[in-house]
């Protein structure tokens, strides 16, 4: 999609827009031919106001000066004509990411395109905010738009699509039409039967692993991220954690493996208070870590698989000992992991960095529940990951429950976490609104999500 | 089990921001005031600080009784702490530390010149201040032009050496000091291009690259100095000055007029170019672009504008304004060129532009306060009687305010968030 939005150049083919060959060197050559793009990652300019990115450029100018009240009219214009609600004052670091969403498709508008290109728009929305982006795009659809929506959510496909087609490995492996059952679009992106539902025996929990009470803990800008939390996880669980992203569920994880500091509150694994441990210590008491961005927080890219695989445990035996470290061993160990953990891969030696999304995200998966534990922390295990992957983790997790390991899932994929969960906690602004039960119906959590909660909603709860 | 009992949305929590520069700053106003309050009672009874200042023809005295002032001044500088240690909430900060600051600054000054036959000659100073800030407006300016658009420039004082250089050579050779002043202009600016060139096409990591290209404008312009100057003196290095430039009518204001509108051109030039920097990085598409450029390129990327070309010209217009800067070390008063002859200037600069948060005006009360305590220390440290403390820390002390500047003393400091991140497509 980067290369029909001109933002990579094409090694070969041609891409026809209204049956007339483009070549689009840089987005600029996109948006002559009237093509506009709404990006995974948004391309909003945080500092700027709304009005000030809409216009960006394509700034209107009086003179040599920026007319910002012409920005202004033009954003009020289309937010009343396609009911996309959004103050051209605001500044855009301040708004919850789905009004941001929302910038980015009048600014898409704005360049007044035919043709709209949606990359997974849909990842970072509250189930209410997908339902209001799925009627913007119908208004836009009877305006005569047309629109390209990527994403890897079969519901929203089937929901909204006039025609959908399957690309797998940068080629389209097949066409559908909406009225297409889910499991055999899933078969069609992964080339195999997948299961969508996690099959799981009723927990048995036991004694609690994570005993959480009025925890705070602050963000980077210093606001309190974590707001006098409450949670308990017990063994053979797997308590989810569901809520928009940017929640403060970033911060709770990090604040369990000692990451982050806590303001305050208490921590206790295992029954051991490890409020001010060392993550060292918390990594040793027997707590696994599935960061949410494996880039940055999960692995050495420039190293390889095998010692990706002992980044927590190189200077134990059997890897090593004294100064040294025994590499022997850690490639016996990683060949072995690669084969249990299905790791598509040349050889255990190969840097990770080379790896597909999902099998970089094996490996952290390997290395964190290759070894006995009391307490795993999952979050997002699945983002940015192929479904047969999806499919693997999954069964992964639910095994390592059943082994008597207490789970915190983090997710902001509502379906995985109520797929996964025994106990459904609904995290809103640092705090847990409720703990429902992953059979409660998909709007009442989103309702919660959203942070709106009712005295009906709340009696009608099962015991915790 | 969680129950909740609320129809409404659940309110947000209520966040306070508790900012630890308002307790740094409470507490360095308590400092403050301890300090002065020390200087007020050691200071006899009876003292007058003396001020001098040029008034139509005569110059008028002022006396200050020393003791009283430096004592409101401990006592203003206590409330300000009291006030920003009790309300942690950013509301007071920036009027805090401003009143605290200027109150000891008087509660110093008063305290310095409380003996007899001892006088401060206002005019004077505060033209000197000017005069030592002029470089730093313009090399600050230079920052701001890069920084905002991505682009870390370390090398500003090597375009000051080599602005200084040109301006001088070219100043002499034609016996014109605009022609030096155009040739400084250019010299950084080469500068600024071989900058450009290396860290934007080239990706190399751009404060090492600062730092060389500072090195090798020191080495090439003291070999020059020493192969083309140093031989021929009269004829390569004595260069002319820009004048002064009286604005008819102005100028005749009592008072104000002739420290205002009595001025070396490059005041003119350096205050003109503040308000076209600020005028048209907030309010011009040209700065718009540049701000979305140093914030986040693959948006401004994605939006059809050329990442690269945007730097690469910022970077050369800096090129030229701090060339500018440097030319005014030798043409702005008929000043020889000599090794090394900017002294870190335009390292101060760089500081200059931290504490006036990457924004021209503040680029420019930055410089100004620079300067200030930079003619303060000379001042003091050339007194008769001698300085009340040693002239080093004295001459320490411009170094000792970058170090707090920097170190974030003067409010959140948040560069550009893509400043010196290359951009590459993925």
């Amino acid at each position: 999609m980067n290369v029909l939005y001109g933002l990579l150049t094409p090694d070969s083919g041609e891409i026809l827009i209204d049956g007339v060959p483009q070549t689009f060197h840089s987005p600029r050559d996109a948006l002559r031919a009237k093509v506009g793009m709404v990006h995974q990652h948004f391309m909003l300019v945080p500092v700027f106001t709304v009005a000030e990115n809409i216009m960006l450029g394509r700034e209107k100018t009086s003179g040599v000066l920026l007319s910002r009240a012409a920005a202004r009219a033009e954003v009020r214009e289309l937010s009343e004509r396609y009911g996309l609600d959004v103050d051209p004052d605001a500044v855009v670091e301040d708004i919850p990411v789905g009004v941001q969403q929302r910038v980015e498709i009048i600014k898409a508008l704005t360049s007044d395109c035919d043709l709209l290109i949606l990359d997974e728009p849909t990842a970072v929305l509250t189930p209410a905010e997908i339902d209001e982006l799925l009627d913007v795009m119908r208004t836009l659809r009877a305006d005569g738009k047309s629109i390209v929506f990527i994403t890897h959510k079969l519901k929203e496909v089937k929901a909204i699509a006039d025609k959908i087609t399957v690309v797998r490995r940068g080629r389209i492996v097949g066409t559908a039409e909406p009225t297409t059952g889910e499991d055999e679009l899933a078969a069609m992106m992964v080339g195999r039967e997948v299961s969508l539902t996690v099959d799981k025996t009723p927990a048995r929990p036991g004694e609690p692993v994570l005993e959480i009470a009025g925890l705070s803990v602050l963000d980077e800008r210093g606001q309190r991220a974590v707001d006098g939390l409450d949670l308990e996880v017990r063994a053979g669980e797997i308590l989810g954690i569901a809520g928009v992203q940017g929640n403060g569920q970033t911060e709770l994880a990090e604040a369990i493996m000692s990451l982050r500091p806590v303001l305050t509150g208490t921590i206790m694994v295992n029954k051991c208070p490890a409020t001010r441990s060392k993550t060292r210590q918390v990594i040793d008491s027997g707590v696994g870590y599935v960061p949410e961005d494996r880039s940055a927080d999960g692995l050495v890219k420039s190293f390889s698989i095998a010692e990706n695989l002992v980044l927590n445990q190189y200077d134990k035996p059997p890897y090593g000992s004294g100064f040294m470290i025994n590499p022997k061993m850690i490639n016996k160990v990683a060949e072995e992991r690669v084969a249990e953990y299905d790791v598509r891969t040349p050889s255990a030696r190969t840097p990770v960095g080379t790896l597909s999304g999902g099998n970089q995200q094996k490996v952290i998966v390997a290395r964190e529940m290759s070894r006995k534990l009391d307490l795993l922390i999952a979050a997002q295990p699945t983002r940015g990951v192929d479904v047969g992957s999806i499919e693997f983790i999954h069964k992964r997790i639910v095994a390592e429950r059943d082994t008597g390991t207490g789970v915190l899932l983090i997710s902001s994929e509502l379906d995985e976490v109520l797929a996964l969960s025994d106990r459904v906690a609904v995290m809103y602004r640092g705090r847990i609104l409720d703990i429902v039960s992953p059979d409660t119906p998909r709007e009442k959590i989103g309702r919660l999500m959203a942070g709106l909660t009712d005295d009906q909603a709340a009696s009608k709860e099962p015991g915790a | 089990m969680t129950t909740l009992a609320t129809t409404e949305p659940a309110a947000p929590a209520a966040v306070k921001i508790v900012s630890g520069r308002t307790i740094g700053v409470g507490v360095l106003a308590l400092v403050f005031a301890g300090l002065s309050l020390w200087m007020g009672l050691k200071v006899a009874s009876g003292a007058q600080a003396v001020f001098k200042t040029y008034m139509i023809g005569e110059d008028v005295e002022l006396d200050v009784p020393a003791k009283p002032v430096i004592l409101v001044m401990a006592v203003l500088c206590l409330a300000v702490g009291a006030l920003l240690l009790s309300d942690r909430t950013a509301k007071y900060f920036a009027m805090g530390a401003s009143v605290a600051v200027i109150a000891f600054a008087i509660a110093f000054v008063c305290w310095s010149i409380a003996k007899p036959g001892v006088f401060l000659p206002v005019t004077a100073t505060l033209n000197g201040a000017l005069f030592l800030a002029l470089p730093l407006i313009l090399g600050s300016l230079c920052g701001v032009l890069c920084e905002r658009s991505g682009v870390v420039n370390v090398a500003i004082e090597g375009q000051f050496l080599v602005g200084a250089f040109a301006g001088a050579l070219i100043g002499t050779i034609s016996a014109s000091a605009w022609a030096g002043l155009i040739a400084g202009a250019a010299a950084g600016c080469l500068i600024g291009l071989l900058l450009a060139v290396l860290a934007i096409r080239y990706l190399v990591d751009q404060v090492v690259l600062g730092v060389v290209l500072n090195l090798l404008a020191l080495g090439l312009t003291s070999f020059l100095y020493e192969r083309i100057m140093q031989r021929a003196a009269e004829q390569f290095n004595s260069p002319p000055k820009l004048g002064n430039w009286t604005i008819p009518g102005l100028s005749k204001i009592p008072v104000i007029g002739p420290a205002l509108f009595d001025q070396n051109i490059f005041t003119y030039i350096a205050v003109a170019l503040v308000i076209i920097v600020y005028v048209g990085l907030f309010h011009t598409r040209w700065g718009l672009r540049t701000r979305a450029v140093g914030e986040h390129p693959a948006a401004a990327d994605s939006v059809g504008i050329r990442v690269n070309w945007v730097r690469f010209r910022n970077v050369l217009m800096g090129g030229l304004v701090a060339g500018v800067g440097g030319a005014f070390f030798t043409i702005g008063s008929a000043i020889a060129f000599n090794k090394n002859m900017t002294v870190g200037k335009g390292f101060i600069a760089l500081a200059v532009l931290i504490v006036g948060r990457w924004n021209p005006l503040g680029a420019l009360a930055g410089a100004l306060l620079f300067g200030f305590t930079d003619q303060l220390q000379i001042f003091l440290s050339s007194m008769p009687g001698g300085s009340p403390i040693p002239s080093q820390f004295l001459s320490m002390l411009p170094y000792v305010v970058t170090i707090f500047a920097v170190a974030g003393l003067v409010g959140k400091v948040r560069a550009p968030a893509a400043d010196g991140v290359p951009y590459v497509k993925s």
